[in-house]
């Protein structure tokens, strides 16, 4: 390892000669719990930035509660942070962490049974006090009564050791404890060997102006990073080599981040202004707050007064030539369904971005679900199909986001985008695209009538359909001579008058159906990842269990055992060759974090019978789980010598 | 970029609209011709059947505002109108400009994405007391402290007429109608003084058939830089006839009629036997006007800063139409929402021009070579 310690501070190398050895790791996952107010999601995110630029591989699980600041030192104020990183490709962020940073009672209490036996425990002993004990149901002090003699535990006073390196700030105690976690990054960076230039970076740029306090940040890290270096309490420090990547520039992006920058990417592309109408909803809000401050790529972006203001107004300026797009989670959708239907029947493109929690209802705001498929499918009144799309990481969100409005606007149809609290919060490195690499969306406006009335006069028609892609001409308002008028009602053919004909109903609903479904002929085939060749298994799913599955397949692969993975991208309409790949397994195990939608619309679609396993804990899928289930479903499938069939 | 000569400057240098948006519009002008200003009635008027009841108010209202509209200088082409649901909002389908039918209550939230990013567009809203003030009143408030700029007409006829005749948020307590067979029991809303009460910047209101008062009041409302809301009073014949009979028989109308005049006194009735004064609260009472002194007698200034006179004007009327304002109440100068907007669009692209590949890369970039 070179170049790893922070520049060149007093004391920083070791007194004594204090002998320290190095250790090799393939990968290491790290939690840090804490409370709301200290800060762990702010550590989690530097340290998870620090991994990105040495070269890791990574995957991170932010889970936090919905309350900004429970009460303190309580059980529902633990708000943790869970890094996994490597020397390899990764996909998730670990079924379980090996290393526990507890910065209280409840984080330890919290997150302890997660931990697995003989894994490291780092506590921050000046918060184990007989009252914060109490708070949660310690009758002792668990660092001192032997209850964790299965775990390796270290015991470090984070919050005094904090106070003393900043003693000289003149900050007074609560400032400058609230340091404590720039101390225990300090000692992780240590730990594990992480660059912190760009961390002292990140404290100068957030506290440009309260220097004093970036100051005291940077002091508490670098006192942290010392601490490492020079106690007895650690010996051991860790070193996991860089991940083999393909070549390329890389950057560290969640999900929402990589969401909008889609949307902005899109605009671009298609040479059309973005209009954002959004109302604040976790876990969505972040790609409003993203979004706001692009307005030099002509992103407007409209804090509207509700959720169902937020859908409109985006329908008003798809209305006016611009890719319209709202952003929200499922209680949102609920609101949006009836202005969702509007836009079925309008034909106008937009895209609806449904980062999903877990439900029904307000549910759980800041926990990951899938639940929202039946209701992007189905939920509104009437036949009113719409695409649905997929993203599977986080740094997918940005294709995913173009891919919706590519559907949306060639097709001239809303796109629902289904995101998850979980790829909306983590984080993965990212290869950062060409510009030019990304796919031309530009559209034609209609400029000229495009019918004749009875006597020869040119109208317009803004019904008439494209042969090809069904999809209705765009006119803006401003074009000469194409005024016409859109709603709700029904439409007649090719006029776009109100009608209400039986037959023209028949064929508009029939017609609005076909074009959704036609977009089959413009999605790629279904990607199966099948190395062999001949599994008899397959496992399909949707949007962030990509990387738990395909972590699962790879163990089950490693136990020598024939599995392939199927991802979809696209839910509505589904690849055209999906019924086909699907029955040439023995068995199909779907596994989602629902009580079985796709399962159902796929057991429906093509009467393959889908197992489904499912499971709603508001927390990803663990991969070890899911590997269980699957060999299970293997072994009681093909009684193949090499693993020994269980029947 | 600079604004096409085709589009139609409604006097907000500096926003411009997409290139690619203005590209179109320069080309069907060139397969065109030019869009039209000079029109009369009948070049508003579409080739679909007006399908209202015989008799109803809404003819009226849409006969002044095909006679009106011309008189702006604005092309056809330029004008959206968007509806929500009930009777007055077919109006789209019968005027020959843009326009969307949407749903109940929510024309103001789409005609304000459209009107936030297309400043070049002179948008309207068409609409009705339940649609407005029921359904869409969220989207009405906010519409009207934003202050986008648009101009919502407001079909008031106190009862729900698509649906069959129900009472509406207008209806006045005690109305028998099929869902209040012993009389409502709620308290309908002023919609002047709602408007006002959200700060709306413009606030005006006319009758049907006062084709001058009503296309007046128009005139001011389309000149307004802002949001401007225009309620009129709508007679529904058929679940709410005479509604508005007590202000237009020539016989009661004057007595309880105060008109609205930018610098003239309050003065009305027959014989201007009253007027409208302050009372000792700070807010306005009617009085006789020869037991006052003229110089008490209010002088209108629609171009008060503070709402509280013009909310002071709206509640003198009560339930029964007695003492009805009609005219501008309110018309102050406030920067839009769609020019803000615009302007910080340009700020920003002014301050560092969007550079795509400089975005993605973020500040935090690493290189893997191969």
């Amino acid at each position: 390892m070179t170049a790893l310690e922070p520049s060149t501070t007093p004391g920083s190398s070791a007194p004594g000669g204090l002998a320290k050895s190095v250790v090799a790791l393939d990968r290491v996952v790290i939690r840090l719990a804490g409370d709301s107010g200290d800060g762990m999601q702010l550590t989690g995110n530097r340290f998870t930035s620090e991994t990105a630029s040495f070269g890791n591989d990574l995957s991170t699980l932010p889970n936090f509660p919905a309350e900004i600041r429970a009460p303190t030192g309580t059980l529902p104020g633990v708000s943790s942070f869970q890094l996994h990183f490597a020397d390899h490709d990764i996909m998730t962020p670990g079924d379980a962490p090996d290393v526990l940073v507890a910065m209280n009672p409840a984080a330890l209490r919290a997150n302890l049974g997660d931990l697995p036996g003989g894994g490291l425990v780092i506590a921050d002993s000046d918060e184990f006090t007989p009252r914060n004990l109490a708070k949660v149901g310690y009758a002792t002090n668990p660092l001192e009564d032997g209850s964790l003699d299965g775990w390796q535990v270290v015991a470090v006073p984070l919050t005094s050791m904090t106070l003393e390196a900043l003693k000289d700030t003149g900050l007074g105690k609560k400032e400058a404890e609230r340091s404590k976690n720039m101390f225990t990054l300090g000692l992780l960076s240590w730990m594990y060997h992480r660059p912190t230039e760009g961390t002292v970076r990140f404290l100068e740029r957030q506290f440009r102006r309260k220097p004093e306090i970036a100051a005291a940040n940077i002091a508490a890290f670098r006192a942290g990073y010392n601490y490492g270096e020079t106690t007895e309490a650690f010996a051991v420090s860790y070193e996991i080599k860089p991940a083999p990547m393909a070549p390329g520039r890389y950057r560290n992006i969640s999900g929402n981040q990589a969401l909008a920058l889609g949307l902005v990417a899109a605009g671009q592309r298609a040479g059309l202004p973005v209009f954002l109408g959004a109302y604040p909803i976790t876990p969505a809000s972040d790609i409003l707050h993203e979004l706001s401050r692009h307005k030099s790529f002509g992103v407007r972006t409209f804090q509207a007064e509700d959720e169902i203001a937020g859908i409109g107004s985006a329908l008003g300026a798809s209305f006016g030539g611009a890719l319209g797009v709202t952003t929200t989670s499922g209680p949102g959708v609920s609101l949006k369904s009836e202005a969702l239907g509007l836009a079925v029947m309008t034909e106008l493109p937009l895209v609806v971005v449904d980062v999903q929690r877990g439900g029904p209802s307000t549910g759980l705001p800041t926990k990951t679900e899938q639940s929202d498929l039946l209701q992007a499918m189905f939920g509104r009144n009437g036949e009113a199909p719409l695409p649905v799309i997929a993203p599977r990481s986080p740094g997918d969100c940005f294709d995913a986001a173009l891919e919706a409005a590519r559907i949306a606007l060639k097709y001239r149809t809303p796109v629902m985008l289904l995101s998850d609290g979980y790829l909306a919060n983590g984080a993965e490195p990212w290869a950062v695209p060409d510009v030019e690499d990304l796919p031309d969306l530009s559209v034609d406006f209609a400029t000229e009538p495009n019918g004749a009335t009875a006597d020869g006069t040119p109208e317009f028609l803004p019904y008439l359909r494209d042969p090809q892609t069904l999809a209705r001409p765009w006119a803006v308002p401003g074009t000469a001579g194409m005024q016409h008028r859109i709603g709700g009602l029904e439409k007649a053919d090719k006029s776009g008058n109100i009608s209400y004909d039986p037959a023209n109903h028949d064929l508009m609903t029939r017609l609005r159906q076909a074009k959704v479904d036609g977009i089959a002929a413009d999605i790629p085939a279904t990607d199966v990842d099948d190395p062999t060749g001949s599994a008899r298994v397959a496992v399909i799913g949707w949007g962030s269990t990509y990387g738990p599955i395909g972590a699962a397949c790879r163990r089950i692969r490693r136990s020598g055992r024939e599995v392939a993975q199927i991802h979809l991208r696209h839910i509505s309409p589904f690849p055209a060759d999906l019924g086909d790949v699907l029955r040439r397994y023995d068995r199909v195990v779907c596994p989602e974090m629902n009580l079985g939608q796709l399962a159902l619309l796929l057991r429906a679609r093509y009467l393959v019978d889908v197992q489904s396993h499912t499971q709603v804990r508001g927390l990803p899928f663990r991969a070890a789980e899911l590997a269980a289930v699957v060999q299970d479903v293997i072994d009681s499938t093909t009684p193949t010598a090499s693993t020994g069939g269980t029947q | 970029m600079t604004t096409s000569p085709h589009v139609h400057d409604l006097g907000m240098p500096g926003t411009s609209i997409d290139a690619n948006i203005q590209q179109a519009i320069a080309d069907s002008v060139a397969t065109q011709g030019e869009k039209q200003t000079a029109l009369k009635a009948k070049d508003m008027k579409t080739d679909q059947e007006v399908r209202w009841c015989p008799g109803c108010g809404d003819y009226v209202i849409l006969n002044a505002v095909q006679s009106f509209l011309p008189s702006l200088g604005i092309a056809r082409e330029d004008m959206v109108i968007v509806s929500g649901i009930g009777c007055s909002s077919r109006f789209p389908y019968y005027m020959n400009t843009y326009g969307m039918h949407s749903i109940h209550g929510r024309a103001p939230a789409i005609a304000t994405g459209l009107a936030a990013s297309r400043p070049d567009l002179s948008v309207w809203v068409v609409t009705g007391d339940g649609d407005a003030l029921s359904i869409g009143g969220n989207h009405l408030i906010h519409a009207l402290r934003r202050n986008v700029n648009m101009t919502i007409l407001l079909f008031n006829n106190r009862i729900y007429g698509l649906t069959k005749g129900q009472y509406s948020p207008t209806s006045e307590v005690g109305k028998v109608t099929k869902s209040t067979p012993m009389g409502s029991l709620d308290h309908p809303f002023n919609p002047v003084s709602l408007a006002v009460g959200a700060d709306a910047t413009f606030v005006g209101r006319a009758m049907d058939s006062d084709r001058k008062g009503l296309t007046e009041v128009l005139r001011q409302a389309a000149e307004h830089e802002g949001t401007a809301l225009v309620e009129i009073y709508q007679n529904c014949n058929i679940f709410n006839d005479g509604a508005f009979d007590l202000l237009k028989d020539s016989s009661t109308g004057p007595m309880w009629t105060i008109p609205l005049v930018h610098g003239q006194p309050l003065v009305f009735g027959p014989d201007g036997a009253s007027c409208v004064v302050r009372d000792d609260f700070g807010g306005l009472r009617i009085a006789e006007t020869n037991q006052v002194d003229a110089s008490e007698i209010v002088v209108h200034d629609a171009t008060r800063e503070d709402p509280s006179y013009a909310f002071a004007l709206s509640r003198l009327s009560s339930q029964d139409l007695r003492y009805t304002p009609m005219g501008v109440f309110r018309a102050v100068r406030k920067p839009t929402y769609d020019r803000m907007m615009a302007d910080q669009l340009e700020e920003a692209r002014t301050g560092s021009p969007g550079d795509l590949g400089a975005l993605l890369a973020g500040n935090d970039t690493w290189t893997v070579s191969a």
